[in-house]
């Protein structure tokens, strides 16, 4: 179904040297990108990292202070209206009148967008099948459950069949099934031609999700691609050691040509190699055991999007509250 | 998943140009919040009958013996206090009503669904006038309501009026309330959308109600207040409604508390006048609040 052919067409969305600040503090630092049609584009990065500060500028809710937007064809300065027409979107928090019913919710959407009455009810009863919610049609949403919420406000989103669908963290706060069962709909939206602007700051759910991943921390894209490319940059296996002599073993290890980058962990270190992780670590072996260093744990696997995070941002990230682990990196051989 | 999302050709999102009536979805989602909650929609309407009730009765009785002595102006109406404060009484409730109105949108801020009214293509303009529309209907029903049980309990409204004259009566209190209650909504919104806290809007809300409604006609003739009130009263949105609605319901003459009220027409269109000028006043505001507002 989905018409990956379509390269020629203009970028549905296009962003140019985009700042955006409160006070002195940049929450965006001159980011560009673009998202093509059909695609899932989604920010990765921790809480505060400016990717709601982004979106809510590319939604028209926070001017346009620097550099320029398009998206769906429309300049964000220019035709704030003709965006507005052309977009859906699924704010981070639940924001649904409590006191509304499941219908009511689509229905004022409906009209706030100057839908044909005919058209917004066939759209409304089209919905409510798609994201399951029929039976609760005219049950108030604070009778709802998390998902089921989630589920509604994402039928909202495409209430007015938008040409880009902004999702600002979909799946915060649902239980793990529920998430599962969220990404399905949303795959399922994309296949059906909505091109999706997602941010998240769950690994797996960019990693699952999206066509191509920006990597944002401190309101700068860090890295973008492919979840492939983005691994592959870390080169093709990690493999982790302990030692009796963690320091000794890098200082030996640093140089051999296989390896592309040394991360210092706690307890031990994980070596990036640009090789099939099974042919370079009997070499590996060989260096340590000729100085005498003792190994007491081995690990081998491929880069996962938690590390392509970890060694772009320099942190971990947790889930709220939680502070940041530190990783310090040695690339190439300098600290 | 059912493969039926994305039509052929989207035209289901109409010209902005179009959108003249988004005031309307405003106006909806309110009146349907407004019957929805049951207690507060009993409660506001029995509060102002039971004002009229307790407090009309209990004045009325001390006020009507004070001036029992006083001299009759020969061919002119004695009328009760009773009826003098009914017209108080719907003007007070319109007050409230309108001041409050505006709070819907402080908690649609809090609670996130202003975004999805902001980020829509509908004009901010339609959100104040939704707002005030609904207000309007509001007041409209709680006047009726108080002129009604007030009739029931003996204020004398529209006594001696023909039918015609009664429907043209309602009809002119009605439009009165409207241009004062759209001014204390639009007022009450320009808050509500630059505030952060429901009891910050509390507050001020309190803090204005007092001087409005004290420095008015609602409950006393103004023309013995010291002469700094009396300016602040002759020109308060509250006396400009009183004055309406004592007009259209009692008469252009007539006598309460030993004073002598005589309307002409003249000053019946001047104190509406002031109204349409502060309502247009309070939407600048109201505008200029809502332009610059940012909800994210």
């Amino acid at each position: 179904m989905q018409q990956n052919e379509k390269n020629t067409e203009p970028p549905i969305i296009i962003v140019e040297n985009l700042e955006h600040a409160f006070g002195d503090f940049k929450a965006v630092d001159n980011i560009s990108f673009t998202v093509k049609k059909g695609q899932i584009f989604s920010f990765l990065g921790p809480n505060g990292a400016g990717k709601s500060t982004a979106i809510n500028v590319l939604i028209t809710l926070l001017s346009l202070q620097k550099g320029k937007a398009s998206v769906a064809g429309f300049d964000l300065k220019r035709d704030p209206q003709k965006v507005r027409e052309s977009i859906g979107i699924v704010f981070q928090d639940i924001t649904l009148d409590r006191d509304m019913t499941v219908w009511e919710i689509l229905e004022f959407h409906g009209r706030l967008y100057n839908m044909p009455d005919d058209e917004r009810r066939k759209r409304i009863d089209e919905l409510l099948e798609l994201v399951q919610l029929e039976t609760k049609r005219n049950e108030r949403t604070k009778s709802l459950s998390g998902g089921m919420k989630r589920r509604l406000e994402i039928a909202r989103g495409l209430m007015t069949r938008p040409k880009v669908l902004f999702l600002d963290e979909p799946t915060i706060g649902l239980d793990p099934q529920t998430r599962l069962r969220m990404w399905d709909y949303i795959k399922g939206v994309n296949n059906e031609g909505t091109t999706i602007f997602l941010t998240t700051h769950y690994m797996d759910e960019a990693d699952h999700l999206s066509d191509r991943i920006s990597i944002i921390d401190h309101g700068k894209i860090v890295i973008s691609g492919t979840s492939w490319e983005l691994k592959n940059t870390l080169g093709r296996d990690i493999i982790y050691l302990e030692t009796s002599d963690n320091d000794a073993a890098v200082r030996l290890l640093k140089d051999l040509p296989a390896i592309r980058t040394i991360k210092v962990k706690s307890r031990g270190f994980s070596l990036m190699v640009n090789e099939d992780g099974t042919k370079v670590l009997p070499g590996i072996l060989d260096v340590l055991r000729n100085a005498s260093i003792e190994l007491t744990t081995i690990n081998l696997k491929k880069p996962s999007m938690d590390d392509v995070f970890v060694f772009y941002t320099g942190k971990e990230i947790r889930d709220e509250g939680a502070a940041p682990a530190r990783g310090l990196f040695l690339r190439g051989g300098g600290r | 998943m059912k493969g039926r999302l994305l039509p052929a050709a989207c035209s289901c999102v109409e010209e902005g140009d179009n959108m003249a009536y988004g005031f309307m979805t405003i106006y909806w989602r309110d009146m349907v919040r407004f019957v929805r909650f049951k207690t507060l929609l009993v409660s506001s309407l029995l509060q102002p009958a039971l004002w009229l009730a307790f407090f009309g009765i209990a004045m009325a009785s001390n006020f009507d013996r004070l001036t029992a002595g006083m001299p009759v102006l020969p061919g002119v109406r004695v009328v009760g206090y009773l009826t003098f404060m009914g017209a108080g009484i719907i003007a007070m409730t319109t007050l409230f009503t309108s001041l409050f109105g505006g709070i819907v949108i402080l908690f649609d801020k809090n609670w996130g669904l202003m975004r999805e009214i902001l980020a829509s293509p509908m004009n901010r303009n339609h959100i104040i006038f939704g707002i005030g529309l609904s207000g309007v209907t509001k007041s409209f029903i709680q006047a009726i309501i108080i002129m009604g049980f007030g009739i029931l309990i003996g204020t004398a409204f529209f006594a001696g009026f023909t039918p015609l004259q009664t429907v043209i009566s309602i009809g002119g209190i009605l439009a009165f309330v409207a241009m004062f209650a759209l001014g204390f909504l639009f007022l009450s919104a320009g808050i509500a959308i630059s505030m952060e806290s429901p009891e910050g809007l509390q507050g001020i809300i309190t803090l204005l109600t007092m001087p409005i409604f004290f420095a008015s006609n609602a409950l006393y003739p103004i023309d013995t207040f010291p002469e700094i009130l009396k300016i602040v009263s002759v020109y308060n949105p509250m006396t400009l409604l009183i004055t309406g609605i004592r007009y259209f319901a009692i008469g252009p003459d007539f006598v309460t508390l030993g004073k002598h009220y005589v309307y002409l027409p003249m000053d019946i269109a001047w104190a509406f006048g002031g109204l349409v000028i502060f309502t247009v006043i309070m939407f600048t505001f109201a505008w200029w609040r809502f332009r610059n507002a940012v909800v994210t």
